[in-house]
């Protein structure tokens, strides 16, 4: 009788459920997983190695592109480190600037995430839905940063430029009339504050048509219910961290277990599931978008009341104002100074990690004294999701492995670094 | 027991998929969000980086002095610059280029300078033309390196723009 040997098949890395350029190789019983290995490492840009050759505010913008669908999140890591290392004072008003901006973060990426995830299991009207709210959050992110993306905002020593006064608005066109266009330009009379506090109170319609949409539908469940299940003490093990750990049902986030920035003023609980499996995960997440949006929501309460500076005045670190730069020669001595050599760290070493959206997002970061940094090592939560396909995938069918690859919501930004 | 009724009659009458119908059927009668691009545009905040420009002083002199804080500062090296003496004495760039395959957009040289020379504008929608030096034959177009006459040149194009939004933003420098 002739051997039966199990099928290889490659997945990847231009499946488009792939997230990227994740390269699965499985070994399938007929329909059946027996083994998934995944290959990374084509996306591999060297950012750590990088940030080695720059003085330390010029990786703040390859910081962005790590997992870059959670921008200000990563930098917000990759700046703590750097103030921790120097005790840098940061003003209130930028702590609560970042911890908003972190939360919109957070619903940015979960919003991709929720889109792109349905879109693999079969939904397609959500991912439509899900890049409609983004658009506002995305504007959000272009009015403060001036990039829609790669905002490279946060700084050693708070954020770069305060929350404008004024939205942009649309322009006439021969497409709309007058009534129309005052409709589009509702929202954007105000500040950016009243901007993002417009789309808090919207953006729990938002969840709930998502909710409506997803959450008891029967092909939705079908895919997603005992899928990829993970147990509380396995998901430990195996170094999960934010949802993936959450939904295994342990209660872990660094905003609360080591509270940084402003957290721990702020009002909010942590969803966690029961089972573990990807329903689950997606029951965490859609509950965590409406925890960021109460957030959000008390962050532009404290903001509207409380002005003032968002850069530590500290001109050894963080630049001097133009107008100062200008006026005044030690300013500019200053600004000439920072801008080409940089500043220089205390020889030590430093682990900074912050609750970014994916997980435990950490930077640890050694230096020697000098303008750059001795090493940078990035502790992508990504990675870790991704050594456990193995195990997740094991024993599934082969359309399931889509599904567990939507629910570790993997980037490749931050995985091959 | 009635609970049991009431979940077989709406599997039965498939309730949550009639729901999630309605959902996609009011969207279609909902106003687009969509926009006619290129006549109709979604709107630019005045902070947006997108391609960059030289500017020049009132007077038509260029402001550019070259002293080279964009250059040591941008993190993908996408700047280099050469200068002399020019006759009347004054220090000015010979060469100013900046590669566009490399240049990452973060801001850093608009920050950096200290006579606010080179600009991010609003510019997003450009194409280069040939290769990396660009196609002499076509007016107005450059390659993927973009240089110094034809930075300032995109500076001359849109100083009404350039100028509103630098000083729409100026207050929070």
């Amino acid at each position: 009788m002739a051997e039966i040997r199990n099928y290889t098949l490659n997945f990847g890395p231009q499946h488009p459920a792939a997230h990227g350029v994740l390269r699965l190789i499985l070994e399938i019983d007929g329909e059946v997983i027996e083994r998934a290995d995944p290959h990374i490492g084509l996306l591999h840009r060297g950012t750590e190695k990088l940030a080695e050759s720059k003085p330390y505010n010029q990786s703040i913008g390859y910081m962005d592109r790590l997992d870059y669908v959670s921008m200000m999140c990563n930098e917000h890591a990759y700046v703590m480190a750097i103030e921790t290392m120097l005790e840098l004072e940061v003003p209130e008003r930028a702590q609560y600037i970042r911890v908003m901006f972190d939360e919109i973060t957070r619903i940015l990426n979960h919003l991709m995430w929720l889109g792109t995830h349905g879109l693999d299991v079969g939904a397609m009207s959500i991912f439509l839905y899900a890049f409609r709210e983004r658009e506002k959050l995305i504007d959000c992110y272009e009015a403060v940063s001036g990039s829609r993306m790669h905002a490279t905002y946060y700084r050693p020593g708070g954020v770069y430029r305060d929350l404008p006064d004024k939205m942009p608005q649309y322009l006439k066109s021969d497409f709309r009339t007058t009534k129309e266009l005052e409709a589009m330009n509702k929202n954007r009379q105000g500040s950016l504050l009243d901007f993002i506090a417009d789309f808090v109170k919207e953006f729990p319609k938002s969840i709930k048509q998502y909710d409506d949409l997803l959450t008891d539908n029967r092909i939705w469940k079908q895919r997603l219910v005992n899928i990829g299940i993970v147990s509380a003490n396995r998901a430990k093990q195996l170094g999960f961290t934010g949802p993936m750990l959450r939904g295994s049902g342990v209660a872990w986030d660094l905003r609360k277990n080591q509270p940084y920035a402003v957290y721990d003023r702020l009002e909010f609980d942590i969803p966690v599931g029961v089972t573990g499996d990807s329903y689950d995960r997606y029951l965490v997440r859609m509950e965590e978008m409406r925890q960021s949006n109460h957030i959000i929501e008390q962050c532009i309460d404290w903001l509207r009341q409380n002005p003032g500076s968002v850069m530590s005045d500290d001109h050894k670190v963080s630049p001097p104002s133009r107008v100062e730069m200008k006026d005044d020669m030690e300013s500019l001595i200053h600004h000439f100074k920072l801008f080409t050599e940089g500043y220089c760290l205390p020889a030590g070493e430093v682990y900074s990690a912050i609750e970014h959206p994916k997980g435990e997002f950490g930077i640890y970061l050694i230096s020697d004294g000098a303008n750059k940094p001795y090493r940078v090592k990035i502790r992508a939560p990504g990675f870790a999701h991704l050594a456990a396909m193995d195990e997740m995938a094991r024993g599934h069918m082969l359309s399931d492995v889509v599904t567990i690859i939507g629910t570790q919501d993997i980037v490749f930004g931050e995985i091959d670094r | 027991m009635i609970k049991s009724i009431k979940k077989i009659v709406k599997d039965f009458t498939l309730s949550e998929l009639r729901g999630g119908l309605k959902i996609t059927a009011k969207e279609l009668i909902n106003k687009k969000i969509t926009v006619q691009f290129p006549e109709e545009r979604t709107p630019i905040s005045p902070r947006f980086r997108g391609l960059h420009a030289l500017r020049r002083y009132p007077n038509g002199e260029e402001r550019c002095i070259a002293c080279k804080l964009c250059e040591a500062v941008c993190p993908a090296n996408a700047i280099t610059i050469e200068s002399e003496m020019r006759d009347d004495g004054t220090r000015r760039t010979t060469q100013y280029d900046i590669d566009l395959f490399k240049c990452i957009f973060c801001g850093f040289c608009e920050e950096a300078c200290p006579v606010d020379a080179i600009v991010e504008t609003q510019i997003f929608e450009y194409a280069f033309v040939g290769s990396r030096d660009g196609n002499d034959n076509i007016k107005g177009q450059f390659g993927s390196v973009i240089t110094k006459d034809q930075l300032l040149e995109v500076g001359d194009k849109n100083k009404k723009m350039i100028d509103q939004t630098k000083l729409e933003d100026s207050k929070y420098k």
